[in-house]
């Protein structure tokens, strides 16, 4: 144990362990509201990190997940509302439905590369509000469906948010691992492979139609589970909850979290969550008459451009790259110091300088 | 190694040892009863739409703070204190509202919220709002959730006529004045649209059947194309034609009935019945003639109209309010969200007005719910009186009938009073 | 039950008319994403909203500054194809070569922020926006056709013509298909492939302005007034073929008259003329990728 943990960086644990304790203090310190946000913020980083295997990993665009959250929502409302069942039960089935809802998805799709995949999972996104609006008598329809809000079970000393939060991140630290050895695993070699070019992975023996359809299903998985969580938080469901918004976020929160990256989803779910909540409060803003408050589209918009043009890779990414410049800094600093007969046999810094934009080694973060 | 050791264990004492200070800073916070109340201002809050899609409704806000700030600034306040009202932007997706509404009632503090828009949006914080006993009152829309779910919801009101009795007033008339007609409707395809219809076929009662001929729907997210609708209506043979839209597709559907020589006679939904809107299609239409005698219902002033109202007290205030405070509102009254927007801001105040010095949430609400009893409303209709009482929590239950004249509506009869029906 | 007042064949013919009307106004924006993916092999997103903002444009022309229709008209398709060359060199030319996911979220991003600039300056309250053509309908037997649709039907061939002799007659167009399909090559040819791609942008623009012009009439001027277009649109550019023009206007009609008969004869149809969308959508590229008109184009390896 002493000499796994060993190897691992300074940096990681100290992440790690400062992470660990944030999310065990934030509840502590923040009132109702903020918790309720960071309740949300851990759905949204589940349902994040789906779209991550399927986009960034296995280079699958997708602007309809939002579609998947929509299963996982509705089988948690309809379970809840109408059969009784505990939510606890619905979290687990809603991901499962939506998973093999995904991978039917995910077999037409096989056909559809780049643009038209894009547009076909537009289409898909527009789709869903008008989908579940005509099946009323199943969905509840315009009225919605309202649920109870989820109790902390007896004995707990905790508010109902602070439950919230902690059922929700729990689920996302948990849900984090497999998405963590998919991508260590064959899998995940398997769709980076994929992405990077698929003639050369079927030229290599990869079958392609297998593990794009199995990327459709593990990232509707993770978004029905999100859309689960999502729906016990908010304890109301609607169609309206399902606009094309809710897709084009998560893929916003995946490309300026960092996409391909495997901490980016958490950068990605707490920007989408507080982001327009910041944006509001900018309402001081104004321009003569004019004021830009309420106009997080125009914001929104810029800081999708800016980030997509200075870093491709999100801010996980930028956040790696300067690591890396730290890194050579301090080797550099360490090689001066010792003197150069004694340098420690390291790549020259120009060789780390040169990782490409985008580099595709995850395996440290 | 063992450095590397210290140094995290040194990290994770300090980040406990900051979170242990917040941690206490907090629970040494008391609660406070008159949350939202000081003594020289009241804090109000309301989720609206100010972005997406329905962002139009953003008028309402507009011309309700308008009214407070002139209450503000002209008249000294409410009984001594200034009305500070805070929206929330939920964008008019009820996925969004019940973190707005917890912000507003953890971080603003508000003492209660008012004008909240939407119905899905308002449906989906009822529980919230009402488990923390903060009152949710005269939320911006027409469903009649609110008045009927009252026993369960006691913290929740609405405030326009709702439109269930909006239909059952124009099958009223219909029943009076055109008992053979055959119907054919035109509704959106959700709770505002079903709830005319289902109004419409309680008034027509027995003959709801015979008389609706054909019915056609669209959603709200579709474009705004109504020609197939209208071709399926027309087809019908029907004569009367029952438009529940919002303004686009209203317009659009009553023109493509135009164009296909279709001349049935014409109702429609107040929502729609913006005089803005239908001097525009008379414009492109090219002559009233198609429109003129258009029914549709109004409990507002419509400042537009100045031979009716130019020389009105309480639209003069409205040209007055929305020049000075408007914030963008038309003082014409071109947009008709400015207008309802400070009446129903009109009620909030006098609310607010008639609880005096107690201002505590339950005396709030048992004002609104039970003992309103309101008249002198700026822009309502005279003769219009905004009441609840112990078994009647709809706060207005009276319209006026108007038809399309040239280039603006003309109430005609008498003033409708569908409380009770 | 009562006497239908039509007869089923009279009410077929009229829906397939107006469906036919209807198409044209998704023919007239599917014109314009073809342009753009012929440009540059990527559908823009934000097609419609610069359309829309165009559109605005010219009612500003029209009710601030007393153009005619046809004055603004005209300063508005020049004032788009000068929007779109600049959108392009500013925000798509630092993007050239980038992945399609790249290309989509500028997309995406310049969507969110014309429509956010049209909301701020002019408002979300809807506006009537009189076109040239009076509102008056033609009959013939039984059937109505209003002169608006005719126009709009009539504006979009004429399009038509002029893109398709643009790129058939013209060194012009040549130079734009070679600039797109085989940019190297053509750049050794002495092609400035960069500037063909603007001008694929600036084209794409103005037709896409004109195509707003024409339909605002009928779905009435407001920030959100193509989005419920764009996607069907999209259906018909992809059922077309969408590097093909003809293809975006019978792609076009045939998406209206489907979505006029669907609403119609299938009970519930007229709910789900979105999803109905994306089965077209779907199917096209299941089944015959290149849409109706377009060619199966291999990839290098």
């Amino acid at each position: 144990m002493r000499r796994a943990l060993a190897t691992l960086p300074l940096w990681t644990m100290i992440i790690a362990v400062l992470g660990l304790v944030a999310l065990i203090g934030i509840p502590l310190i923040t009132d109702s509201f903020q918790t309720f946000q960071f309740a949300n913020v851990a759905a949204f980083v589940i349902a994040i990190i789906g779209l991550n295997l399927l986009t960034g990993y296995s280079g699958q665009i997708s602007l309809g997940n939002g579609a998947f959250m929509a299963v996982g929502g509705y089988t948690t409302a309809i379970m809840a509302h109408r059969l009784g069942a505990s939510y606890a039960l619905t979290i687990p089935l809603g991901g499962l439905i939506a998973g093999v809802f995904g991978f039917l998805i995910g077999i037409p799709a096989l056909r559809l590369r780049g643009i038209y995949l894009a547009l076909a999972t537009f289409a898909l996104a527009l789709s869903v509000t008008p989908v579940l609006n005509n099946f009323d008598t199943f969905t509840g329809g315009h009225v919605g469906i309202n649920l109870k809000p989820a109790q902390p079970p007896l004995g707990l000393d905790l508010s109902n948010e602070q439950w919230l939060y902690f059922v929700g991140w729990a689920i996302a630290g948990l849900l984090f691992v497999p998405a963590a050895l998919l991508l260590h695993s064959r899998t995940g070699r398997a769709w980076m492979a994929i992405r990077d070019s698929e003639t050369a992975a079927t030229a290599n023996g990869v079958n392609i139609a297998f593990y794009k359809t199995l990327a459709f299903g593990v990232s509707a998985f993770y978004a029905g589970v999100a859309g689960s969580l999502q729906i016990i938080n908010t304890a109301y469901i609607n169609p309206d909850n399902y606009s094309l918004g809710l897709s084009l976020s998560l893929l916003i929160g995946l490309v300026v979290g960092g996409l391909g990256s495997i901490w980016g989803p958490v950068l990605g779910g707490l920007l989408v969550v507080w982001l327009p909540y910041f944006a509001e409060k900018a309402s001081g803003l104004h321009l003569g008459s004019v004021s830009f408050g309420g106009k997080p589209d125009i914001g929104f918009g810029l800081l999708l451009i800016v980030i997509v043009f200075f870093a491709q890779d999100g801010l996980a990414g930028l956040v790696r790259r300067g690591m890396a410049r730290y890194r050579v800094l301090r080797t550099r600093f360490r090689v001066e110091e010792i003197g150069a007969a004694q340098a420690p046999a390291v790549a020259s810094p120009d060789a780390l300088e040169e990782l490409p934009v985008g580099e595709r080694d995850h395996i440290r973060t | 190694m063992i450095r590397s050791l210290r140094v995290l264990a040194g990290l994770a004492a300090l980040t406990l040892a900051v979170v242990a200070c917040g941690a206490q800073q907090s629970s040494t916070q008391q609660a406070k009863t008159d949350v939202g109340v000081t003594k020289d201002t009241i804090t109000i809050g309301g989720t609206f739409p100010a972005s997406g899609t329905a962002s139009f409704y953003y008028s309402v806000y507009k011309g309700a703070n308008a009214y407070f700030q002139y209450i503000n600034t002209e008249k000294g306040g409410v009984n001594g204190r200034k009305i500070n009202y805070i929206i929330a932007d939920d964008a008019y997706n009820p996925a969004n509202t019940p973190a707005k509404a917890r912000e507003l009632v953890q971080e603003n503090k508000v003492f209660l919220t008012y004008g909240d828009l939407g119905t899905p949006t308002n449906l989906a914080v009822r529980d919230y709002y009402n488990s923390q006993q903060v009152p949710q009152l005269y939320v911006f829309t027409g469903s009649s959730h609110w008045g009927a779910d009252y026993s369960q919801y006691p913290w929740t009101l609405g405030w326009q006529p709702d439109y269930i009795t909006e239909g059952k007033i124009y099958a009223q008339y219909i029943l009076q004045n055109e008992p053979t007609d055959k119907i054919a409707i035109l509704f959106q395809n959700d709770d505002y649209g079903k709830d005319y219809v289902n109004g419409l076929r309680q008034g027509l009662g027995s003959k709801a059947d015979s008389m609706i001929v054909e019915t056609a729907t669209y959603n709200a997210g579709d474009p705004t194309d109504m020609s197939s609708q209208v071709n399926k209506l027309k087809a019908s043979g029907a004569n009367t034609f029952y438009v529940v839209a919002i303004p686009g597709q209203a317009a659009n559907a009553i023109t493509n009935a135009v164009k296909t020589g279709w001349k049935p006679k014409l109702y429609l939904n107040n929502v729609a019945a913006s005089t803005a809107t239908w001097r525009g299609v008379t414009a492109q239409l090219g002559s009233s003639a198609a429109l003129d005698g258009m029914i549709s219902t109004l409990f507002l002033k419509d400042p537009l109209d100045t031979a009716k109202w130019g020389s009105d007290a309480g639209v003069k205030l409205f040209h007055d309010v929305m020049t000075k405070y408007g914030q963008g509102c038309d003082p014409t009254g071109a947009d008709a969200f400015c207008v309802s927007g400070m009446a129903s801001a009109y009620t909030m105040v006098e609310t607010l007005r008639a609880a005096g010095q107690e201002l505590t949430r339950k005396h709030i609400m048992d004002i609104a719910c039970c003992s309103l009893n309101q008249t002198g409303n700026p822009l309502l209709l005279p003769g219009i009186v905004v009441k609840t009482t112990k078994t009647d929590h709809f706060p207005i239950q009276q319209e006026q009938l108007e038809k399309w004249q040239t280039d603006h509506f003309v109430p005609f009869g008498n003033l409708i009073d569908a409380r009770g029906k | 039950m009562e006497l239908a007042a039509v007869s089923f064949g009279q009410s077929l013919a009229q829906q397939v008319v107006s469906g036919i009307a209807s198409g044209a106004v998704y023919a007239s924006l599917a014109l314009a994403l073809v342009l753009i993916y012929r440009a540059m092999d990527v559908a823009n997103f934000a097609q419609g909203e610069m359309a829309m903002f165009a559109t605005f444009v010219a009612y500003t022309l029209i009710t601030q500054f007393h153009l005619s229709f046809f004055a603004a008209f005209a300063l508005t398709v020049v004032i788009a194809f000068a929007g779109g060359f600049a959108i392009e060199r500013v925000m798509i030319r630092p993007f050239e070569g980038s992945s399609v996911l790249t290309l989509v979220i500028v997309t995406l991003g310049l969507f969110s922020i014309i429509n956010g600039l049209a909301g701020l300056i002019w408002g979300y309250v809807f506006k009537t926006f009189s076109g040239p053509f009076s509102t008056n309908s033609i009959q013939f037997s039984g059937v109505y056709l209003g002169i608006q649709d005719l126009g709009v039907i009539a504006v979009t061939l004429v399009v038509l013509s002029l893109v398709f002799a643009l790129f058939r007659f013209t060194k012009l167009g040549l130079a734009m298909r070679a600039a797109a399909l085989y940019p190297e090559s053509s750049r050794l040819l002495g092609v400035r492939t960069s500037r063909m791609l603007a001008l694929g942008w600036g084209l794409s623009a103005s037709v896409g302005a004109v195509s707003g012009m024409m339909i605002a009439p009928i779905v009435y001027l407001d920030p959100n007034m193509m989005q419920s277009v764009l996607l069907f649109a999209f259906a018909a550019a992809v059922l077309g073929g969408i590097e093909s023009p003809l293809g975006a206007v019978v792609g076009g009609v045939m998406v209206g008259v489907l979505l006029a008969l669907v609403g119609t004869y299938i009970p519930g149809g007229q709910n789900l003329r979105t999803p109905f969308a994306l089965l077209v959508i779907v199917a096209v590229l299941l089944f015959r990728p290149a849409g109706l008109f377009g060619r199966i184009e291999a990839k290098r390896v």
